[in-house]
């Protein structure tokens, strides 16, 4: 059992303004994982924006460095690797992003992306085999080669670029694949087609998926746990089934009542959405403290832990301290992905 | 059911591009009832936003206006002036367009942006009741009256978009038009803007056009869906009836599509690719993508018809006739 | 069915439009490429030995043979001319091309790389930019013991490439942080590589707007040197034209066909790169707008 990818508390602030007020600004708190190279995870990373999750794929691709905690790949600091170990972690460790557009260089054309890996990463011996091996990758995803290579970005659709970026994903050979949005810019009635050739990523090739989203009902579609996030902590995480159908922490409740459902016999209640925020409410506990409805004097003094709710879930709120038995996050982590069921 | 407020008729729209004549809307016609929401559902290209933007005349460059008219209360929108429809422009109908909050001036507060309103149409109040209507309006769209003296940077993105509700409100028109308002925004700060927008038009007996392709959104909002496909209405039909019995084949497939919450690893997408608006299929613009298409379909393109009381489908599978051809 | 409306004109159907022709480009083109025929292929034709001193009787005003007329010095206005113009050009050129090529690699590395390389070229151009280019070209000028056209287009070069480096580090900026250079990094490519693949060919549009304009301002700046006199002394260029012009008095002689011809050319050779460069910039848009 080796753990591949690990993030150990791990947390980013940025600090703004210039000379005189320098302030900082948390991204992300405290946030860990840890992915198991025998038990390949399909987990759902949600929130808003401004929740951290595009910092929290930066800092699991390695882009940028850590403030607090580390990210370690096969137990080595992805920020002080030797040159093998990072092209080794590069390989592993692959993305998709959200604009299918703007991944592309217009200068080049389409096959640019899938050739440059193949020679940078040694993947083929010769230009046949390197075609071959292009040929079917495109095909696994569900293109016709006939029909993309040799075109230039534009020439093709939205749907069709975004499959050409996880073909260049799946040519590496990854052991996990980061997505961040890979929907959302993507028409409806292709999304679909495009979820399902990430699940078959996982499902046929044993790569595990962090997919990254606001859409709560495609995370709920894809994966099989979820964290969410409120500004830059995560306030609940486990089993998806749990999370979204009876949702313990307040805002998830309110992301989950947010949902517009397509159905007209169930549209939104009349009981009020959100809470005005209120003004008096210091930063130094609990983070959703100004909005919440069950607000009680414990959640001004300090942000609560993640509490063990039930075997495959956990929350960080106080109205559940009793309920549970209160557990670090790195051990929820370790429940969640996958040594628990 | 009561005198429509708007009916668009047969309205043909065309861009000219530099690689042809684009087809965007190919005689779209349908009435909007004082006081009801209309969903206008597709994908992109289908011809929604235009059609929108034809209603307020506000398309620019390449589009031309080739047919129709657009009947607002008895005037031809269509027939007006510039002058004349600069007149009806938030009075009469307005819009909260897409990325609205990106068109508010940023160096302008927003009391001053309101107050543009009312001065464009002459219909400037007493300074001494300016600032009471202005602090009306920001309330009765949620906003504490304070964000008048703001400037838009200083404001959230929802909040940027309800004060563009109350720009599209002030002057009481009968016809909102709303394109994607809420595309950019989160699902909490969606839903409030939505009931915000829900609650001023229930208010003011307005009548709204929401425009756009989350179906879920459609569900929770309207009252009657338009399918467009191809520049064409496909199908018009109580909400209820196209989430529970869609008619047409695209509306079939669309709403089998909808991600859900109750069943996991459901992908269903429509197969085939949109139709290219330069140069259309044949016939039904569907038919290439069709599980049904037979003989009539590669010919003729199927006209809305009406199949039941207030549902109407443009498709050959139904060749029932209720009432005559003008839509409800 | 309603009618369609006066204010909407019918729309007939039409086959699809070529694309539309680049005035702009197409005559900036076409005036530098009739200057270099003037310049170069004239100078093939005619009779070198017309433009030397003493050739014919000086001052003399046009007429049927000689075409501009005669200088102070006895020598055919028009055969200086036509040798003068490639020089000019030619120092342009020179100077454009060392000018942008240098302001290329420092822009693309400052922008690129940042830290403490960004901060040492950033500084250097900045110091430069604000120094005053005649000035410091007078200064370098006077104590070059003698000056030739190559020498000349070293010497307006040495400024040349502080607003291109400025320009291309703006750009490099910009670009670098574009989807597809992240994509890159997750395809293995680093460093200069990185650079030189995907950044630059991005880059060519403002490079090349940046070389015409580099090239418009060096010509500028070696007729403002020759015509203080301090250009080359042996070889003919329109700046010594015009610095020969006035001091042997042109003006106040009434000789006009000593300093007109040369303003001549050189108001052609502005326009013609004025052209071009506009041209160019109309393309690099158009391109841009198909490609969305």
């Amino acid at each position: 059992m080796t753990i591949l990818l690990e993030a150990n508390h791990a947390g980013k602030t940025f600090t703004t303004g210039g000379f005189f007020k320098r302030s900082e600004a948390y991204a992300l708190r405290d946030f860990s994982l840890a992915i198991d190279d025998e038990k390949p995870i399909v987990t759902a990373i949600a929130g808003e924006s401004g929740s951290g999750k595009t910092t929290l794929a930066r800092l699991l691709l390695g882009v940028i460095a850590p403030s607090i905690g580390t990210v370690r790949y096969k137990g080595v600091d992805v920020h002080t690797m030797k040159r093998d170990q990072w092209r080794e972690f590069r390989q592993d460790v692959q993305a998709i992003y959200q604009d299918p557009f703007e991944v592309y260089n217009p200068f080049y054309r389409v096959d640019h992306v899938l050739t440059t890996p193949v020679a940078k990463f040694k993947l083929a011996r010769n230009a046949a085999e390197a075609q071959e091996l292009i040929e079917s990758t495109l095909n696994k995803v569900g293109l016709r080669p006939e029909e993309t290579l040799g075109r230039y970005p534009h020439q093709l659709s939205g749907g069709q670029r975004q499959r050409i970026m996880i073909a260049r994903a799946l040519l590496l050979r990854p052991k996990i694949i980061i997505a961040d949005e890979p929907v959302s810019m993507v028409d409806a009635s292709l999304r679909a087609t495009i979820l399902e050739s990430l699940l078959k990523l996982h499902e046929e090739f044993g790569i595990s998926l962090i997919y990254i989203t606001h859409d709560l009902t495609t995370a709920y579609q894809l994966c099989r746990d979820i964290n969410i996030l409120y500004r830059g902590a995560v306030v609940e995480t486990g089993d998806v089934e749990q999370v979204i159908k009876q949702p313990q922490h307040p805002y998830t409740q309110l992301l989950v009542g947010s949902i517009p459902l397509p159905d007209p016999n169930r549209r939104w209640g009349d009981e009020t959405v959100d809470q005005a925020r209120r003004a008096d409410v210091p930063d130094t506990g609990c983070l959703f403290a100004d909005r919440c409805p069950w607000l009680m004097p414990a959640c001004q003094n300090a942000p609560p832990p993640l509490y063990q709710t039930s075997p495959a879930r956990a929350t960080a709120c106080y109205v559940y301290e009793d309920e549970a038995k209160a557990t670090t996050k790195s051990e929820a982590e370790a429940v969640l992905s996958g040594e628990v069921s | 059911m009561n005198a429509p407020v708007l009916q668009v008729d047969s309205l043909h729209i065309h861009y000219q591009t530099l690689a042809g004549m684009v087809k965007a809307v190919n005689g779209v016609s349908f009435n909007l009832y004082k006081g009801e929401r209309l969903g206008l559902v597709g994908e992109s290209g289908s011809g929604k936003s235009t059609t929108a933007l034809a209603i307020i005349r506000m398309l620019e460059g390449p589009a031309r206006i080739i047919d129709g008219a657009i009947n607002l209360s008895g005037t031809n929108l269509l027939a007006l002036s510039d002058d004349e429809m600069r007149a009806v422009r938030f009075d009469r109908v307005s819009m909260v367009p897409q990325g609205a909050m990106n068109s508010l001036n940023p160096v302008m507060r927003i009391r001053e942006q309101i107050r543009d309103i009312y001065e464009a149409h002459g219909k400037l109040p007493k300074r001494s009741e300016l600032d009471g209507k202005i602090a009306h309006l920001l309330t009765r769209v949620g906003l504490k009256p304070e964000v008048a003296g703001m400037f838009p940077h200083e404001l959230s993105g929802g909040m940027k978009q309800r004060v563009c509700i109350a720009m599209a409100i002030a002057l009481q028109p009968q016809v909102i038009l709303a394109d994607e308002p809420t595309s950019a925004l989160d699902v909490v700060v969606q839903r409030q803007v939505m009931e915000t927008l829900g609650n001023v038009q229930q208010e003011l007996g307005a009548a709204v056009i929401l425009v756009g392709h989350d179906m879920g959104l459609m569900a929770q909002f309207v009252d009657r869906i338009g399918v467009m496909y191809a520049g064409r209405l496909v199908e018009l039909a109580s909400v209820e009836q196209i989430f529970k019995a869609p008619q047409h084949p695209y509306t079939q497939q669309l709403i089998g599509s909808i991600p859900n919450l109750e069943q996991k690893k459901l992908f269903k997408g429509i197969p085939g690719t949109a139709p290219s608006l330069l140069d259309p299929p044949s016939g039904c613009p569907f038919h290439p993508r069709c599980s049904e298409a037979f003989e009539p379909c590669t010919l003729d393109v199927p006209p809305l018809r009406e199949t039941a009381p207030s549902c109407w489908v443009a498709c050959h599978l139904y060749e029932k006739v209720v009432s005559h051809d003008h839509p409800a | 069915m309603a009618t369609a409306q006066a204010l909407t004109q019918p729309v007939t159907e039409t086959r699809p439009r070529r694309r539309r022709i680049n005035w702009l480009l197409v005559s900036g083109l076409i005036i530098m490429l009739a200057l270099i025929l003037f310049g170069v292929g004239g100078g093939m034709i005619i009779d070198k030995s017309y433009a030397q001193v003493g050739a014919f009787l000086p001052r003399m005003a046009p007429d049927a043979e000689r075409l501009l007329g005669t200088d102070s010095q006895g020598r055919d206005v028009l055969s200086v001319l036509i040798l003068s113009t490639p020089n000019t050009l030619l120092i342009g050129l020179i100077a454009g091309t060392v000018g942008v090529g240098v302001g290329v690699v420092l822009g693309l590395l400052s922008g690129f790389f940042g830290g403490i390389i960004d901060g040492v070229i950033r500084t250097v151009t900045d110091v430069f930019v604000t120094i005053p280019g005649i000035a410091l070209l007078v200064v370098i000028a006077t104590n070059v013991r003698s000056i030739n056209v190559a020498i000349m287009a070293l010497i307006v070069a040495s400024l040349a490439w502080r607003f291109p480096a400025r320009a291309i580090r703006a750009q490099t900026l910009s670009l670098r942080e574009r989807g597809y250079v992240q994509i890159a990094r997750l395809n293995g490519v680093g460093g200069l590589e990185l650079v030189i693949k995907e950044v630059l060919p991005n880059l060519l549009p403002y490079i090349a707007a940046s070389f015409v304009s580099t090239v418009s301002q060096s010509i500028l700046a070696t007729i403002g040197l020759e015509a203080l006199g301090l250009g080359p002394q042996n070889e003919y260029t329109l700046g010594m034209m015009i610095y020969w012009a006035q001091f042997y008095g042109a003006i106040l002689r009434g000789f006009w066909w000593w300093w007109m011809p040369p303003i001549v050319i050189i108001v052609l050779i502005f326009v013609g790169l004025l052209l071009t460069s506009s041209g160019l910039d109309d393309l690099v848009n158009t391109r841009l707008r198909r490609s969305v």
